[in-house]
């Protein structure tokens, strides 16, 4: 190396500059190259079969490109698929939204050592296995579980949970619900505390001080946590599969069935995409609307 | 000299503060009067931000009771005492404009929209701040604020102001200007702020009293001149400006013995044969030449020049006396003589300029 013996000039600089930027890719590269082989590819590959044709065996034809996937999206099957699917979303975002925010706002406002320990708790449940858990919450809410021995119990007769959509947004809830918690821990707990200090210094109330400085400062929180709520609610397979009945078929579900047992390549594709476009709107309108605080 | 205390704006007696098994404030009590500039002065972790925030109604006391003009404010919560605070990093809303920060605490009161407006831009004026109240806080310089913090507590026209080292954050220019418009301000609005600082130029140059505080004790109230000039303790005199101090013991009234056995005079009001601690100001020293005479009333004592600094205004000179090493700071004027290191030269100070404090 001789490089740090000669002075410096413009030549010298810019290319100590390429040198850095080059580093910068190659330690980038595992990462971008398993993103591009492993989803990258296959998202391709799924956009491509969308407009393919599916035979009259089931066969995906790789020929007469067309557009019959994506009309088939407007019947009223779909349609009404994709709204109870929407609607359980968005019911669970807001179920887990208002769940989590206390409790967020409580661990957030704890001492450290109790704040460490109550997030590991919450953490929990992701150390068993989702499927496990979900069984689990068929026990819960059979006729002739917990629930129901409750309800039971108090004179309110048995009750039928299970295979319900209410047994579906319950799963949903549960099981996202850590999602929603940490972003919005994360983001109350930045808040600084001198804030809310000064806004009951400046005569609020402990509700206002809430409403007009932790609430609107912990938004990022509430946006971030709500996308990862909202877009796994939606495209949700495991939960509605084993808790929901048969005749509350959801987006995730009749997708599969599509590849599946209807063997409608195209069909499935199309709808997954569909879904993914939704999902980006929806993302992309929430980002901006809370972009300024983000 | 004694300031003079009309009405009592804010009492404290008997204020502690425990927070579990510390104690950060100690049996306290204070009276800061209605129009006073107050200061409370002492290093960090001393209590004097502990007292603040319990007057404010951000921190409750353990036990004692605080008065703001003779209203008793028990576990009152701070949105129920007619006082406003300047945090200490401002605190300002970072999702509001400027104007709607200085408008908070008004739109909280419930102030109709149109009076929020003109005083609001009333205080905008105060502060000198016109053009900015669209502004986001983040997008002002430290000094700017300042000010919107400031305009943010008084637009409420509160009876008491709290400024927590309000001016900590800026530059020592910008810190400077800020201290002369401090008071400026707060002599135009004429109500009683309360200082708390661990900068003792700033509680000196700005303060009508000062409390000096350290290990949630308050050591010593008054003027400006009174904490300066007769510091009661030796922390007080060591906090508040430069001081040296040698040891020595109290020969008869108004005479201490050095260890090298010199009698100096001095001012004390402990009994004879007491140990004290001889408190020495740097500025108060002069040095002459050994073979110059000096009058029979000036104290001295031969030394050697250890290490003189050079200041730009100033020489400071540290000068061995044997027993002990003196500072002295000589001002840089034309006609001053300097000194080297191991120049012999006779340390000299009038009686009046030293005191000796019991240990």
């Amino acid at each position: 190396m001789t490089g740090d013996t000669v002075p410096v000039t413009p030549d010298l600089e810019r290319a100590a500059e390429r040198a850095e930027r080059r580093r910068g890719f190659r330690l980038g590269l595992p990462g971008f190259a398993y993103l591009v082989i492993f989803f990258a590819i296959p998202l391709i590959m799924v956009f491509v079969y969308s407009f393919a044709t599916r035979s009259s065996t089931g066969k995906t034809l790789l020929q007469d490109w067309n557009l019959q996937s994506y009309q088939r999206l407007v019947d009223p099957i779909v349609r009404q698929i994709a709204w109870r699917s929407l609607w359980l979303a968005v019911v669970t975002t807001v179920i887990c939204l208002i769940l989590a925010y206390p409790f967020a706002y409580f661990i957030a406002t704890r001492r450290p050592v109790v704040r460490n320990v109550l997030l590991v708790l919450v953490m929990i449940p992701f150390w068993s296995n989702f499927l496990v858990r979900t069984y689990a919450w068929r026990v819960l809410l059979g006729s002739d579980g917990p629930v129901s021995q409750l309800t039971e119990l108090l004179g309110l007769g048995q009750t039928r949970i299970l295979f319900t959509p209410l047994a579906i947004l319950i799963g949903l809830v549960y099981g996202f619900l850590p999602f929603m918690v940490l972003p919005l821990y994360a983001a109350i707990e930045r808040i600084d505390w001198s804030l809310v200090e000064a806004a009951r210094d400046l005569y609020a109330n402990g509700w206002m001080a809430f409403r007009r400085v932790t609430l609107p400062l912990s938004r990022p929180g509430v946006v971030a946590g709500s996308i990862l709520v909202f877009i796994p609610s939606l495209g949700a397979y495991v939960t509605p599969e084993i808790l929901g009945g048969a005749k509350t078929t959801l987006l995730g579900s009749y997708i599969v069935q599509q590849f599946l047992a209807a063997r409608n390549w195209p069909f499935g594709a199309a709808l997954s995409f569909a879904v993914m476009a939704v999902m980006l709107a929806a993302t992309l309108i929430y980002f901006r609307e809370g972009g300024q605080t983000l | 000299m004694e300031a003079k205390v009309t009405s009592a704006a804010v009492e404290l007696t008997g204020i502690t503060k425990r927070f579990s098994d510390v104690v950060a404030v100690n049996d306290l009590d204070l009276t800061i009067g209605d129009g006073e500039f107050f200061s409370l002065l002492g290093p960090s972790g001393c209590g004097k931000t502990t007292t603040l925030r319990m007057i404010a109604g951000l921190e409750f006391p353990t036990e004692g009771s605080i008065r703001v003009f003779g209203e008793e404010m028990g576990l009152r919560p701070p949105n129920k005492r007619p006082i406003n605070t300047v945090f200490q990093s401002y605190a300002l809303f970072p999702h509001m404009t400027v104007a709607q920060n200085i408008g908070f605490g008004l739109e909280m009161r419930s102030v109709e929209r149109s009076d929020i407006d003109k005083q609001v831009d009333e205080a905008v004026q105060l502060v000198r701040l016109g053009g900015m109240e669209r502004r986001k806080p983040t997008q002002l310089s430290g000094g700017q604020q300042q000010r919107v913090a400031l305009a943010r507590a008084l637009v409420n026209r509160p009876k008491v102001l709290l400024l927590d080292e309000p001016l900590g954050a800026l530059d020592l220019k910008l810190r400077q200007a800020m201290q002369t418009e401090l008071k400026d301000l707060q002599e135009r609005v004429g109500i009683s702020f309360v200082y708390v600082t661990h900068d003792q130029e700033e509680a000196l140059t700005m303060s009508d009293r000062i409390g000096v505080m350290n290990d949630g004790v308050l050591l010593q109230v008054g003027s400006p001149e009174q904490i300066y000039e007769h510091p009661g303790t030796r922390f007080v005199a060591n906090f508040i400006g430069e001081t040296a101090f040698i040891n020595g013991v109290v020969a008869e009234s108004g005479v201490v013995r050095l260890p090298n056995g010199n009698n100096v005079r001095t001012r004390t009001d402990v009994p004879s044969g007491t140990a004290v601690t001889l408190a020495l100001r740097p500025e108060r020293l002069y040095l002459a030449p050994p073979d110059e005479p000096a009058p029979a009333s000036v104290n001295q004592i031969h030394g050697t020049v250890r290490r003189r600094v050079y200041l730009g205004n100033a020489n400071f000179y540290e000068v061995d006396v044997g027993f002990d090493t003196l500072k002295v700071r000589l001002e840089n004027t034309m006609s001053a003589t300097t000194y080297a290191p191991g120049d012999k030269v006779v340390v000299q100070w009038q009686p009046g300029s030293s005191k000796a404090l019991a240990k």
